[in-house]
């Protein structure tokens, strides 16, 4: 059953919009990937999601319970959490008081100290470095861990390859079935096609605020997808 | 000696002006907000000792024990109406909201208390003192300030260090959207914080009190000397602010040995000195959020 | 709005205009209340008349000069008692002590005045936001408690000026007006010219976002650094004819921040960042003081009240009311872009 509904929704800036009445819906355990040149709005569309944009037409239902009111902080509670763009570390934090403030709500669940650090183990030996001294994958492996410290039942992932080394990337998209196997549903941004179509069971492809391409990464084709991308 | 005498009197001054500086500083390093109203609110503390003693006989240490708890409620209510408010208008908002409500205060309490000069009386332990050397007398009670203003500095230290309330603090002073996203409610930690700096303040307005005759325009003072202490010591470090808290007191005191009546003067041109060759402060924090 | 204009550049010429049709007509109305309050002292007013009207414009003058900082260059000041004491002094200074009388000496004591904002500006400027306020207010104090230091300027207790003894109190107090008439009406267009001026589009732009302003070449210290001088060269102004009016400077109260604390009353209650904004506030203020003052504290409690009720509820102040959020501007200080012949009809206008 679907687990996100993302119903028709429209999401400005001020007087810009930047999501026209798309609808999206994520089933439990399964991995969505969204893609999507800049600016089509696919970070607006997880901010939405995770309660830091407001719709102004369309609903966001989760677990069947409209929560497009609901105030962000409210949503982690209920199993929404986000791996925000840029990974938004904890500067004057050590990585893993970063991680601790990711446990804040104390959902129960599979992820603790102990299993963050066994799927992200180059995390347990930096612990102590503070945030602002980390490096990019440190970061966004801890960026990845605190969301996870919150045992979310939605993992909303932004961007993660955004500035990192392929080699970097590769290591962190490799604990990504690891999660998926605690039942984890994820829905992840990815500017990288191919990163994206190697990691999801669906793939959705957004040309500006809107949904151009459905399906699943085997159904689709190169061309569809390059055509989908660049509005051609 | 009678130099070495104003030091020790500047330190033990430095741990009430620390205790001011630590909320100013504490309300600032979680929601860059700074308060105007600091200091008139520091008075209100000082006058709720003033009557409590009056009124009920308690003896002055013991009015602490209500004060504080009033001050704190008093700090969440005006995060709560006026602060969260102020803080989603305009960046100015927060500035000329703290200035008027200072206004309002100092005029409130000069309708109720009128102008004149008043003091918390603390019987003999206003005079009575430790003899160190011949020359260094000890005051009791400035000792007893300092020594709660070291205490209280602590603990506030140790409770943002290990405490997940205090944690999520931190985390929303780096970051508050960041913070959010991980189920901090930013306008609880905003109010706790509040409550906390108010807290500090009902107990430094309480020691203001007994230390000094205060009327109720000494509220701008108090604000400058708690600004003065956290600039001195370097935002976003509590030690740094007990710190810049001794240094303002020592300036102050050594000072008006030097040059009877300027002692406030001196401590300004500290500040001053402190501002043009380290404006960062003296022991600033090491990371910036 | 934007695709209108848009779609209008492609068919109809468009005219960047900065006067409106209600520029005109306040243009006109102001230039009228001039000439009539210049022959006032022939005609209708008092010698009390006029030395209230002194205070008042001086409020004008205050409530631009903190509108200036803080409307335009973003800098909430709680300090701008210190120049107003040092226009205070240096009027007096320079009238009685350099001996070169009362005119000369209120442009000495501006120059004064700026000078120092200046030297104080590198001090200041490493603060920001509301500790910058705090900041001002400390230099403040320190320059009160660096004049109560001088003998010469009558340490703690103050100085009268002298440079009018002699002169007919009518003669006295009607050059004292005229001087004061001439000064807020400089002040004021002195204000919008630089608000105006290519230095004032940046303003504007610092005001509205410092960092942008900063990578499209805005010199950002240079301009608020520009702003803080000339504020300080107003209040200096304003402090020289506060002296002039009263013939007695005392430390503890030209320096008082409650002069500070009128200016921002002034200026929250007719509105920030519009020239006409203070101006209004000014005459707000200034009619409040006359008819509540005996209220004593409570006065200053209600003032405060409503200065914070406006800031939160209605930030553009009396004057954004008054004029419909902005649409009436006697002094119009931005661009309007305006398509094609219809102009003529003004109907695109207010």
């Amino acid at each position: 059953m679907a687990l996100l509904e993302v119903d028709a929704i429209d999401v400005h800036y001020g007087d810009f919009q930047a999501i026209y009445g798309l609808s999206i819906t994520v089933d439990e355990g399964e991995t969505l990937a969204v893609i999507g040149a800049n600016g089509a709005g696919k970070s607006t569309l997880l901010k939405t999601i995770a309660g830091i944009n407001r719709p102004r037409v369309g609903e966001v239902r989760f677990d069947g319970a409209n929560i497009s009111g609901l105030a962000a902080h409210r949503r982690v509670p209920l199993g929404i959490s986000l791996t925000p763009e840029g990974r938004r570390i904890f500067p004057s934090l050590t990585l893993e008081e970063n991680l601790l403030v990711g446990g804040h709500t104390k959902r129960p669940g599979y992820w603790n100290l102990t299993t963050v650090y066994e799927t992200f183990p180059l995390l347990a030996d930096r612990r102590s470095r503070l945030g602002v001294h980390a490096s990019g994958g440190e970061q966004q492996a801890t960026a990845i861990g605190r969301a996870l410290m919150s045992n979310p039942r939605l993992l909303l992932l932004d961007e993660v390859s955004l500035g990192l080394a392929p080699i970097v990337v590769e290591n962190i998209y490799a604990a990504l079935p690891n999660i998926s196997a605690q039942g984890t549903t994820v829905l992840v941004v990815e500017q990288d096609v191919n990163q994206a179509l190697k990691v999801a069971n669906r793939v959705h492809c957004l040309l500006e605020g809107r949904s151009v391409l459905e399906g699943k990464p085997a159904e689709l084709s190169r061309e569809q997808i390059a055509s989908a991308y660049f509005g051609i | 000696m009678e130099w070495a005498n104003a030091i020790v009197q500047g330190v033990l001054l430095g741990g009430l002006y620390a205790l001011l500086a630590a909320g100013l500083s504490l309300m600032f390093g979680v929601m860059r907000l700074v308060n105007l109203a600091h200091g008139a609110l520091a008075i209100v503390a000082a006058y709720a000792g003033l009557v409590l003693v009056q009124k009920t006989g308690m003896p002055p240490f013991a009015s602490i024990v209500i004060v504080v708890p009033l001050m704190a409620i008093l700090g969440w209510v005006l995060q709560r109406t006026l602060l969260n408010t102020a803080l989603n208008r305009q960046a100015l908002a927060p500035i000329l909201v703290t200035f008027g409500l200072a206004v309002i205060i100092q005029n409130l309490l000069l309708e109720l208390f009128t102008a004149d000069n008043q003091s918390i009386d603390v019987g003999s332990l206003a005079s009575s003192s430790i003899q160190i050397t011949p020359d260094i007398a000890i005051g009791v009670f400035p000792l007893i300030t300092f020594i709660v203003g070291v205490l209280v500095i602590g603990l506030l230290q140790q409770y943002l260090a290990r405490t997940a309330t205090g944690r999520a603090m931190r985390a929303t002073s780096d970051d508050r959207e960041a913070a959010e996203l991980m189920g901090i409610d930013n306008k609880y930690v905003y109010s706790l914080a509040t409550a906390i700096s108010l807290g500090l303040v009902g107990i430094a307005g309480v020691f203001l009190g007994i230390r000094t005759q205060f009327n109720p325009t000494f509220g701008d003072a108090t604000l400058i000397f708690a600004f003065e202490a956290v600039i001195i010591g370097g935002l976003g470090s509590l030690w740094g602010t007990l710190a810049g808290g001794m240094i303002l007191g020592i300036a102050q005191t050594v000072g008006a040995q030097a040059f009877p009546s300027s002692g406030v003067l001196l401590g300004h041109v500290v500040f001053l000195l402190v501002l043009a060759f380290r404006p960062t402060g003296l022991f600033p924090k090491v990371v910036n959020g | 709005m934007s695709k209108s204009l848009a779609g209008a550049a492609v068919t109809q010429t468009v005219k960047v205009r900065r006067s409106t049709r209600s520029s005109y007509v306040g243009v006109a109305v102001f230039a009228i209340a001039i000439a009539a309050l210049a022959i006032g002292p022939f005609a209708f007013l008092t010698k009390g008349n006029q030395q209230n009207l002194v205070t008042l414009f001086t409020y004008i003058i205050l409530g631009t000069m903190w509108n200036l900082l803080a409307g335009y260059g973003g800098m909430v000041s709680i300090g701008q008692q210190a120049f107003i004491g040092i226009g205070a002094y240096g009027i007096v200074y320079a009238a009685d002590n350099l001996g070169v009388g009362p005119i000369i000496a209120v442009p000495i004591a501006m120059v004064i005045s700026g000078a120092i904002a200046y030297l104080v500006s590198f001090l200041a400027f490493r603060l920001s936001g509301g500790y910058f306020a705090i900041g001002t207010w400390v230099i403040a104090e320190v320059i009160k408690l660096v004049t109560t230091q001088i003998t010469a300027l009558g340490a703690g207790s103050g100085i009268s000026l002298t440079a009018f003894a002699g002169a007919k109190p009518e003669i006295r107090i009607a050059t004292v007006y005229w001087m004061a008439l001439a000064s807020v009406v400089v002040a004021v267009l002195v204000t919008y010219l630089l608000i105006r001026s290519r230095l004032g589009a940046g303003f504007t732009a610092l005001r509205d976002d410092p960092t942008a302003a900063a990578t499209l070449g805005v010199h950002v210290t240079r301009s608020k650094r520009v702003i803080w001088v000339a504020a300080a060269m107003g209040c200096g102004l304003a402090g020289a004819l506060l002296a002039a009016n009263t013939l007695r400077v005392q430390p503890d109260s030209v320096y008082s921040v409650q002069l500070t604390a009128a200016m921002i009353f002034i200026v929250v209650i007719g509105g920030i960042g519009t020239i006409e904004g203070p101006i209004v506030g000014a005459i707000v203020y200034f009619a409040l003081e006359q008819y509540l003052s005996d209220l004593g504290a409570w006065y200053l409690v209600i003032l405060g009240s409503v200065a914070i009720i406006m800031v939160l509820f209605l930030p553009q102040g009396l004057w954004g009311l008054l004029s419909g959020k902005g649409r009436i501007q006697l002094f119009p200080t931005g661009y309007r872009l305006i398509s094609g012949p219809p102009i003529a009809e003004g109907s695109k206008e207010s």
